[in-house]
């Protein structure tokens, strides 16, 4: 099946970006689209391997082969069912996920990869596009009532799996809008916003209640959860976001980067937000090397910041992957560029910084920063060391933290509900994903602790077979065990 | 009683497994004058056959010997008169001769039993008479176990005239006799055997050797013991039983060779035995019953049959003519007549099928026959003075060569018969048309047998297609999205199986957590060593899948009634055929439709409630007169599931058996669930007359209609899915080296893993299945979880097959033991030398506990007495019991195959070729003392590339029997992997596709092994000779064999290992895992005393220090590791060698992918490190200090306890884990060598003689006599010359050597350049096997009279595998003349079937006429025929052949040949050639490979080209 020898026949090709200078003007994402000859060519060049690495390396175990074959040979509409059969948010993944499937390609041993998430992505835009994606509305109601709480990628996977078994879902937002981090956390020109309300859309005809603006814990309380429902997931993601205790910290112009990012979220779906943070004209520092401080990097340079450094802690990756540290198929700690480094920065790594100092107003006006080394400690672990004399002091007028996070925010719903934590301060669950408490479950970076939106699917999708399972006795929602 | 007397069944051996095979003669006076003489000559026959039988332990005690004579009046009247006993005149008594047992109370009893017996049947009892032996003659053990002989006088009673009434009563007498000595519950009842009993015949026979006959049997130096003929037989069996009985001759027939269908046959004859009704016998009948004796041989079996078709009123030749008919469905010259004979007779009984060589006669008529193939081998001479010497070899009479008046060979399906009551030789044709014009044959089968296409179009065909509805009726039967993609579409669209790479590394079904079909419960048995698998595409004239269905009647009968039956053309058949039979009426032929469902609530019990049902359903309706049964589960609903079909199928045909209606009714399979090929092959072996797969078609017709096969019809689809399936029905079964379907029917080839004894016992009788596992609970448990799926599961949330995951690894599917887990830590492990890492990955390997997978996963160590990591042996120790698999150059690239063998030779293991063939530039070290050269070189089907010089640059050489992958299966390496530097090692042509036959064209039989290993031995005596072999029920019984053969290793290779190119089916269901058959053999082994002397290896999927430890402690002594080491070296399990994209350049001669591959020695060197330092670790645990004291310590393993697995908890290993309770002095291991008897070989004294050439090049002349017991002449001296002067030998007639006389099997065998033979006299079989120079010319005796072009000079299978050399034959050769000739030059006057096939290079000139098939699978080289007569095209096979005139170029070749032939031989032949030269010339035909030409062409236009590049 397929082209045994696409693989020899044709290179690697990916859309190309839209230019820098235009780009930088809009929010819109910034990728092309492959005619489709052309990405059944791309789809050609998989091997169909005995053993393919890549549904392995895809925390959802995407069945990548089968659908690569079917893009093949056109054959769109098997392809979707094959795509949606392990992922509730192609249309999601196939944007924002940073592809360990390409990673794990066996063609990545010695040649590069297929494109495999845009082979995704465009098989869920033509999906759409062609009208194939529609609800899967249940032949039968189970009369079950489940709460979800918290609507990012885990909890709407959740909600529309446990839909589809015929339970009754409400899924609970505290923003204003559903999506969690997909909606405000998650720039628009990385994913556009109405990807989530036209899946909203299905989810709604498959038997989801939405309830955003809901602060569970608060507006309604374990309490009502407990008697109104039959089981409750808690989905509300690690949003307590790692904080840079050092003097100078309180200066006005530091800012977390999940203060930052969703209020240009908003303005982009045209709301109004009074006193926007915005780094127009202004010499910004983003300390964090991760996604999140890509994602600020991007901002900042669509609102036209006059200089953007970013500093990471730990030493610069090598840039291609190495046989005793980073072997296939596994996820290799590489250097990675992404689109918004494309667009203009200054990047530098093995950075501390001590302080911050401000102006009289209290507005930051420098950061005070040092050199690392990284040495193998005592322990054999490498462990940090200034570097004597490389202190030095840059000035800058709006800092963004992007340090990741800590794990789920405790409120009040967890002491109500009696839920327990684990030793890394995630939520606890067992085998069938419950909590210590009957009948509450968990998934989502709330129980993994940040993550990626292809673990947060997946979680999602586990969590249902726990809470379908709990509910009815047995299970029929498909599995896609043991993962790593 | 005697403990020795019988090894009974224990642990996984099992008596029923036992072969055997050997050599068989005759001699006979045509005109039927008796002589002493006659006696003396068949045992010097017999003595002369010596080389074909074997020794156990006790190198006195041979296998079984024995001669027939008729019975001598007049010495049995004098020596009656001495004990008072009055005999009345010859042939108004019957002698018996009987084994009684030792002990007298239980002499007694049996004694008593015979007399009682011979009162009621009316007979008169005249005495008894010990026959006289001298026990010191015959060895130890055979002594222990000796019964008393007697021989019994019966003189007829009134109601009985003599002869046949006579021999019809004594009979009687006898099967009555022996039945109630088994009901009479005596200790030792075995003792007791009537080896014959009759008034014309008489056997002695017994556990000794040829020599020993006379000197035990006093009586037969007698001179007054005379007869007209002699009938001997010399056995070897597979293994040590000593048993006195199973020695031939039995009462009619001396076999040898196999009955493959045995199973098949004997439950017919066990279903046809209530419609037996004889006026000869008349209320007799039902005394004979049961016909066969289940203790019995194959042979024994056969004998039974025979007799009851002979003694029910046949005459011999027409009984033996229906239980071994000619290959008569596709030959196209034979005579309607004789093809109506065999066609109506196939309507009474399948064939007895196999390689046979039967040797028979009833006292009067002697003869012998040929099975359908010609697998055996027979020669005959006809003297002048009236005497016929008929045997497996010629040579084993000394006969005056002007004496001679005829030589020649049994052909197959032929028979040569003697009629000494009218004194002549019965010439084949006269006895079959006479036989054929008994009776209107063909008028009764116009009148009777209603063929499929004569059936009227059926009126009410069901829906063919119903898109609604199909996902969930595949859902029911659990198809899987990978069933329709690799296994159904490739048939569909191609008309072939699927073909795929690598072995299978998931668990067996009854481990696996999914829910498997019951098909999946089941493996597939096939042929190794004992009889030959057959190649049903190049060989497909002796195979057939037509068959007939229906009512059978009275066997002893001959009506026109008999034929009355349904022909189907092919088993599997489409909708339209299964309507015609539903709605079948004509004459008494009717159908019924028995629904097969269960109510899937009820579980378990419901099923079997379900299953009682149909089987009372089936009787009512064969009462009521039906005679073909639907069993269909079409009408399934939500409540009511389809009982799987092969229970459904088999638990009815076991009932009617019981019931003794089987017969009376044909069994037709409307189905669902079969689709792929393993499926339909266990229907029919477990008795379905034909299968409709109806869904299986539909998914067909879907897959066109929606576009997923394109370019097709959905019929057409249909149709190529059909052929696809009936192709690998019939490649399944030649894997056993069956030919008709006829007898695949219920011949239930299968075993059984993983299913509890009452399902086996009940519906699959007789099935072997040693590890027990699942009932019907658990097989309605599955079903439900298929149904479930169908019915229960919204489509909201899944709307879609399963993924399968059977072949390629789903994360949502089946489990693989190779995953990308453990693939990646074994490859980082290696990679980095990081020993912690690898025991991540074998900690993964070994947690079976979640996943059990295989069978060593439920086994555990029993704790020991721990010592130090420091007192084990060290792993520079161990390492070098560790080989690398059999891959060959071209399945894999050069620097992957050269990886590996440089990694072995580094740490002192083995790395070996496969059957490619070897660089000879790897045989010098590298610079940096490494060594390239593979220290297996592996001897297989193929030969590529076996010279004098490739056997001596080894330190072992392994015959491979079989491939774990692929078992009882050939290769084919596919032109596009065949480049320059391949086809020059593999003696072939680049770009033109190779191909390697299922079987070993010298080893149809276990004595050919033993003379393949004696042929390897003497081409490389300080070599090792290993035996490779698959795990399967009964390996154990072959290995033992394999001992007694003289092999030094033996392998038992588990089904799971992998290979380049292979059906699916045959991967996923083919063979068994290694630990049962690891165990098996050593059972057997030790309870023989034969383990002593052989090593014993082990392979497939070995993986961890876990596995290894395993399998020493279960008994092997090596490992070898195939798929680990490919990891190692960076194969990440792509599954594609067979396409030649290798994406990490292994499996691939691709030159831009083979760049990719970047595997180093030090890879394979870690892995091998690695594994012998865990291996350490379990051994310090256990406290062993060295491998040797672990190897057989059984004891140390026990059953996981607790094992919680819905499946896997049935399962019982108490077999596996048996350790034969043996004396102390009996070895576990390998402790000695096998005595290989090299210092009798003539060569030591040809080398002695040639020394001066040896060492000097001095050219030297040799003359000598030979005889047949001399083998393998001239392969030790030819590998002297290849050891001294290399690739090059010496230069032509160095050494000349003259022979006269009669030279034995495998006569210059891999001889090197440098000797020039001429041979005056004939020679055997395998005569210049493996030729790899020089020249051999034969001609007959120079004062023999007879015509040397009409008469036989060579055997059969000469010059297999012939690399080189010339030949010239005065004379004709046997069958597979040049098979997998790959460039000697030969001229021969004439060929038995087969000739040239699959030969890739040389030349052949054929100056008379050829067999049938000729070319068959011919890929290169070239052959001229004399086409006299114009008629060789409808003897030629033009599948890869075109026939063509010769020019002038080859006129020129063919007369310098011509001319040379009569140089060297004075052939009559060649001068009328010669002479008459300008017309004789248009008369060759050349026989050019289409494909061969192309290339030569090709290559004729690149040197051209490159000749104008160079101007």
């Amino acid at each position: 099946m397929g082209k045994i020898t696409g693989f020899l026949e044709f290179e690697r090709e990916l859309p190309l970006r839209r230019p820098v200078a235009e780009r930088l003007h809009d929010w819109q994402e910034l990728e092309g689209k492959h005619p489709e000859d052309r990405l059944q060519k791309q789809a050609a060049r998989c091997m169909d391997c005995g053993i393919p690495f890549c549904h392995k390396g895809c925390p959802l175990g995407n069945i990548i082969p089968d659908w690569n074959d079917l893009v093949y040979r056109g054959r769109w509409q098997e392809a979707i069912d094959r795509l949606h059969s392990t992922n509730n948010f192609p249309d999601f993944t196939g944007r924002i996920c940073p592809a360990p499937c390409e990673e794990a390609c066996v063609l990545n041993i010695n040649n590069d990869p297929v494109t495999i998430k845009q082979i995704e992505k465009q098989i869920i835009d033509h999906a759409f596009k062609a009208g194939l994606v529609t609800p899967h509305i249940p032949t039968q109601r189970s009369g079950k009532q489940v709460a979800v709480v918290g609507s990012g990628p885990a909890g709407m996977a959740c909600a529309q799996q446990l839909a589809r078994a015929g339970h009754l879902v409400t899924l609970y937002e505290r923003a204003d809008r559903i999506g969690g981090l997909l909606r405000y956390g998650i720039p628009d020109f990385k994913m556009e916003k109405h990807l989530i309300d036209r899946r909203m859309e299905q989810m709604a005809a498959e038997g989801v209640t939405f309830k955003p603006s809901t602060n569970v814990g608060v507006d309604v309380t374990a309490a009502d959860l407990r008697q109104q429902f039959d089981a409750v997931v808690l989905s509300g993601g690690a949003t307590w976001a790692r904080d840079l205790p050092v003097p100078g910290r309180e200066l006005n112009g530091i800012h977390f980067a999940m203060d930052f990012l969703p209020q240009q979220n908003k303005i982009v779906a045209g709301d109004r937000v009074e006193g926007q943070i915005t780094a127009t004209g202004k010499r910004v520092v983003i300390l964090g090397g991760g996604d999140t401080g890509s994602d600020c990097l991007g901002t900042s340079n669509r609102h036209g910041a006059a200089s953007v450094h970013q500093f990471e802690l730990l030493p610069q990756p090598p840039d291609t992957r190495t046989e005793d540290i980073a072997p296939w198929p596994y996820w290799p700690m590489i250097l990675r560029t992404s689109s918004s480094h494309e667009e203009g920065v200054i990047r530098d790594w093995s950075i501390n910084t001590k302080s911050f100092s401000g102006d009289a107003a209290g507005n930051v006006k420098q950061l005070h920063g040092v050199r690392l080394e990284w040495v193998k400690g005592d322990n054999g672990r490498p462990t940090m060391r200034e570097v004597p004399g490389s202190e030095f002091a840059l000035d800058c007028d709006l800092v963004l933290l992007a340090l990741g996070f800590l794990g789920p925010e405790r409120g009040p719903l967890f002491s109500d509900l009696g839920v327990e934590l684990n030793e890394r301060g995630n939520v606890k669950v067992d085998q069938r994903w419950m909590t210590t408490v009957p009948s509450v479950f968990s998934c989502g970076d709330m129980r993994r602790g940040q993550s990626l939106v292809v673990w947060a699917i997946w979680e999602g999708r586990e969590c249902a077979r726990g809470v379908d399972q709990f509910l009815m006795g047995h299970t029929d929602l498909p599995a896609s065990p043991d993962p790593f | 009683m005697n403990e020795m007397r019988k090894l009974r069944k224990q642990g996984l051996y099992d008596p029923r497994f036992e072969h055997d095979a050997c050599g068989v003669g005759f001699v006979a006076n045509i005109k039927g004058i008796k002589s002493h003489d006659i006696v003396q000559k068949g045992l010097q026959v017999l003595q002369n056959l010596t080389h074909r039988g074997a020794c156990g332990c006790d190198p006195l005690t041979g296998d079984g010997a024995g001669i027939l004579l008729q019975v001598p009046h007049e010495f049995l009247k004098k020596e009656c008169q001495a004990l008072r006993i009055a005999l009345p005149d010859a042939g108004d008594y019957g002698v018996g001769m009987v084994f009684l047992p030792p002990d007298i109370n239980e002499r007694n009893a049996c004694t008593k039993l015979f007399e009682q017996t011979v009162r009621d049947e009316g007979q008169k009892l005249l005495g008894w008479r010990t026959v006289p032996t001298d026990p010191s003659k015959c060895g130890d053990m055979a002594r222990k176990v000796m019964p008393e002989i007697r021989q019994i006088f019966i003189g007829h009673g009134k109601s009985i005239k003599n002869g046949d009434a006579l021999e019809r009563k004594l009979y009687v007498i006898r099967k009555r006799v022996e039945r109630a000595v088994r009901d009479a519950g005596l200790r030792d009842s075995e003792s007791f055997y009537v080896s014959s009993l009759s008034g014309r015949t008489m056997v002695y026979k017994g556990l000794l050797l040829p020599e020993q006959i006379p000197q035990f049997y006093v009586d037969l130096v007698d001179p007054t013991m005379v007869t007209a003929l002699a009938l001997v037989h010399q056995r070897f069996s597979t293994n040590t039983l000593p048993s006195w009985d199973r020695a031939h001759p039995y009462r009619f027939v001396g076999h040898n060779g196999e009955i493959n269908t045995l199973r098949g046959n004997e439950n017919w004859v066990r279903a046809r035995e209530q419609m037996f009704a004889s006026p000869l016998f008349g209320d007799d009948v039902k005394k004979l019953l049961p016909i066969i004796e289940e203790a019995g041989s194959d042979s024994a079996k056969f004998d039974n049959t025979l007799e009851l078709l002979v003694r029910s009123g046949r005459s011999l030749p027409h009984a033996v003519m229906m239980m071994i008919p000619e290959a008569w469905q596709k030959h196209e010259s034979m005579s309607d007549t004789k093809r109506a004979f065999y066609e109506y007779h196939s309507c009474l009984m399948e064939p007895w099928d196999g390689p046979a060589s039967i040797a028979f006669t009833d006292g009067r008529l002697i003869g012998a026959v040929l099975d359908r193939n010609g697998l055996r081998p027979s020669r005959y001479v006809v003297t002048k003075d009236g005497f016929v010497v008929m045997a497996s070899e010629v040579g084993v009479l000394d006969i005056a060569p002007d004496n001679v008046l005829h030589k020649d060979r049994l052909q197959p399906g032929r028979m040569f018969l003697v009629d000494t009551e009218n004194g002549r030789i019965v010439g084949d044709d006269e006895i079959k048309e006479g036989m054929a014009a008994r009776q209107p044959y063909r008028q009764w089968l116009d009148q009777n047998l209603v063929r499929m296409g004569q059936l009227p179009e059926p009126t009410d065909l069901p829906p063919t297609y119903d898109a609604e509805t199909l996902l969930t009726r595949q859902q029911v039967h659990g198809y899987s999205s990978e069933d329709l993609r690799l296994l159904m579409a490739p048939m569909a669209i191609n008309g072939q199986e699927a073909v795929g790479s690598m072995g299978t590394d998931t668990p067996l079904a009854v481990l696996s957590d999914r829910p498997h079909l019951l098909f999946n419960y089941f493996k597939q048995l096939f042929a190794q060593v004992t009889n030959p698998p057959i190649d049903p595409i190049r060989e497909d004239l002796v195979m057939s899948v037509k068959a007939t269905i229906g009512s059978e009647q009275n066997l002893f009968d001959e009506t026109p009634l008999h034929c009355h039956q349904l022909e189907v053309e092919n088993p599997i058949i489409g909708n339209a055929e299964l309507q015609k039979i539903k709605e079948i009426a004509v004459g008494r032929i009717r159908s019924i439709t028995l629904p097969i469902l269960f109510e899937i609530a009820g579980g378990g019990q419901a099923l079997r409630r379900a299953l009682e049902e149909l089987c009372e359903q089936a009787s009512a309706a064969i009462e009521y007169g039906c005679s073909i049964l639907v069993l269909s589960d079409r009408e399934h609903d939500e409540t009511l599931a389809p009982i799987p079909s092969l229970l459904a199928t088999a638990a009815v045909h076991h009932h009617l058996i019981r019931e003794g209606t089987r017969t009376r009714c044909g069994i037709v399979v409307e189905s669902g669930e079969p689709r792929e090929v393993h499926h339909f092959s266990l229907l029919i072996g477990y008795g379905a007359g034909a299968v409709n797969p109806y869904l299986a078609c539909e998914t067909v017709v879907d897959m066109v209609q929606d576009g997923r096969l394109k370019g097709i019809e959905a019929n057409e689809a249909v149709e190529h899915y059909l052929k696809a399936a009936n192709k690998g029905l019939l490649k399944v079964m030649t894997k056993m080296g069956i030919s008709t379907v006829q007898s695949y029917r219920g011949a239930q080839i299968f075993e059984a893993i993983g299913l509890n004894h009452d399902i086996i016992d009940r519906y699959f009788t007789w099935t072997a299945s040693r590890i027990e596992g699942v009932g019907l609970d658990v097989l309605a448990k599955e079903c439900a979880e298929r149904h479930h799926h169908a019915f229960e599961v919204s489509p909201a949330l899944d709307g879609d097959l399963d993924p399968g995951g059977q072949y390629q690894w789903r994360r949502r599917g089946e489990f693989h033991m190779y995953n990308p887990d453990t693939i990646a830590k074994l490859q980082h492990a290696c990679r980095a030398g990081n020993y912690k890492m690898f025991k991540e990955y074998s900690a993964l390997v070994n947690d079976h506990s979640e996943k059990l997978c295989t069978i060593r996963g439920l086994l555990k160590f029993k704790s020991g007495s721990a010592i130090p990591l420091d007192a084990v042996e060290p792993a520079s120790e161990i390492v070098k019991r560790f080989k690398t698999g059999a891959m060959s150059l071209g399945s894999i690239s050069r620097e992957a195959h050269e990886t590996l063998a440089i990694a072995m030779n580094r740490i002192g293991g083995k790395s070996n070729t496969g059957e490619g063939g070897e660089d000879p530039v790897r045989y010098q070290p590298d610079a940096n003392g490494d060594l390239r050269r593979s220290a297996i070189k592996q001897v297989a089907s193929g030969r590529f590339g076996v010279t004098s010089y490739y056997l001596v640059n080894c330190d072992e050489l392994q015959i491979k029997m079989a491939q774990g992958a692929k078992p009882g299966e050939g290769g084919q390496l596919p032109g596009h992997k065949v480049d320059k530097y391949i086809a020059g090692i593999r003696y072939s042509t680049p770009g033109v596709g190779l191909i390697s036959p299922p079987p070993h064209h010298d080893i149809y039989s276990i004595e050919d092994l033993a003379q393949l290993i004696h042929d390897l031995k003497n081409a490389n005596n300080r070599a090792r000779i290993s035996v490779k072999l698959v795990a399967e029920v009964g390996v154990g019984t072959v290995a033992a064999g394999v001992s007694k053969g003289k092999a030094d290793v033996v392998l038992i290779s588990g089904d799971s290992g992998g290979t380049g190119a292979s059906p699916l089916t045959s991967i996923k269901h083919a063979g068994g895992p290694w630990e049962l058959g690891l165990a098996e053999t050593q059972q057997v082994l030790v309870m023989n005393d034969l383990r002593g002397r052989i090593r014993v290896e082990t392979d497939g999927q070995l993986k961890t220090g876990r596995d290894i430890a395993v399998a020493a402690l279960l008994g092997a002594e090596e490992y070898g590791f195939a798929s680990a080491a490919l990891v190692a070296s960076g194969c990440i399990m792509m599954r594609v060698c067979h396409l030649n994209t290798c994406p990490v350049g292994i499996a691939t001669q691709d030159p831009v992918l083979r760049k990719k591959f970047e595997g180093k020695p030090e890879h394979v060197v870690n892995l091998m490190t690695f594994l012998a330092e865990e291996l350490r670790e379990i051994m310090a645990q256990l406290g062993f200090r060295t491998v040797d004291e672990m190897v057989g310590r059984v004891d140390i393993l026990e059953p996981r306890d607790a094992i919680e697995h819905w499946k896997g908890r049935g399962v019982d290993l108490s077999q596996v884990l048996h350790k034969p309770d043996v004396p102390a002095s009996i070895a576990i291991r390998c402790v000695t060598s096998q005595d290989h008897g090299l210092e009798k070989a003539l060569d030591n004294r040809l080398i002695e003689l040639a020394r001066p050439a040896l060492d000097r090049k001095e050219p030297v002349e040799i003359e000598l006599p030979i005889r047949n017991v001399n083998r393998t002449v001239c392969s030790m001296l030819s590998a002297e010359i290849s050891r001294k002067w290399g690739a090059e030998g010496l230069p032509p007639e160095t050494i000349t050597i003259k022979f006269s006389g009669s030279a034995g099997q495998s006569f210059g065998a891999f001889m090197a350049n440098g000797i020039a033979i001429t041979l005056e006299g004939d020679a055997n079989d395998y005569f210049g096997k493996g030729l790899s120079g020089g020249r051999i010319v034969v001609y007959p005796p120079k004062n023999a009279s007879f015509v040397a072009e009409e008469n036989i000079i060579v055997g059969n299978v000469s010059l297999y595998g012939a690399t080189g050399g010339e030949v010239f034959l005065r004379g004709q050769a046997g069958e597979r003349f040049c098979v997998r000739n790959s460039g000697v030059t030969a001229v021969v006057e004439g060929v038995g079937d087969h000739g040239c096939e699959y030969m890739t290079r040389g030349v052949v000139v054929v100056l008379g006429k050829t067999g049938r098939n000729f070319a068959a699978g011919m890929s290169g080289g070239v052959a001229y025929v004399l086409d006299t007569e114009g008629d060789f095209k409808t003897r030629c096979n033009l599948g890869m052949v075109e026939i063509e005139p010769i020019d002038e170029a080859d006129a020129e070749a063919v007369h310098t040949l011509v001319r040379r032939h009569y140089d060297y031989t004075q052939s009559a032949v060649a001068w009328r050639v010669l002479s008459g030269w300008k017309e004789i010339v248009h008369q060759f035909a050349r026989v050019m490979p289409v494909e061969y030409r192309q290339v030569l062409a090709k290559q004729h236009l690149d040197s051209d080209s490159a000749k104008l590049a160079s101007i």
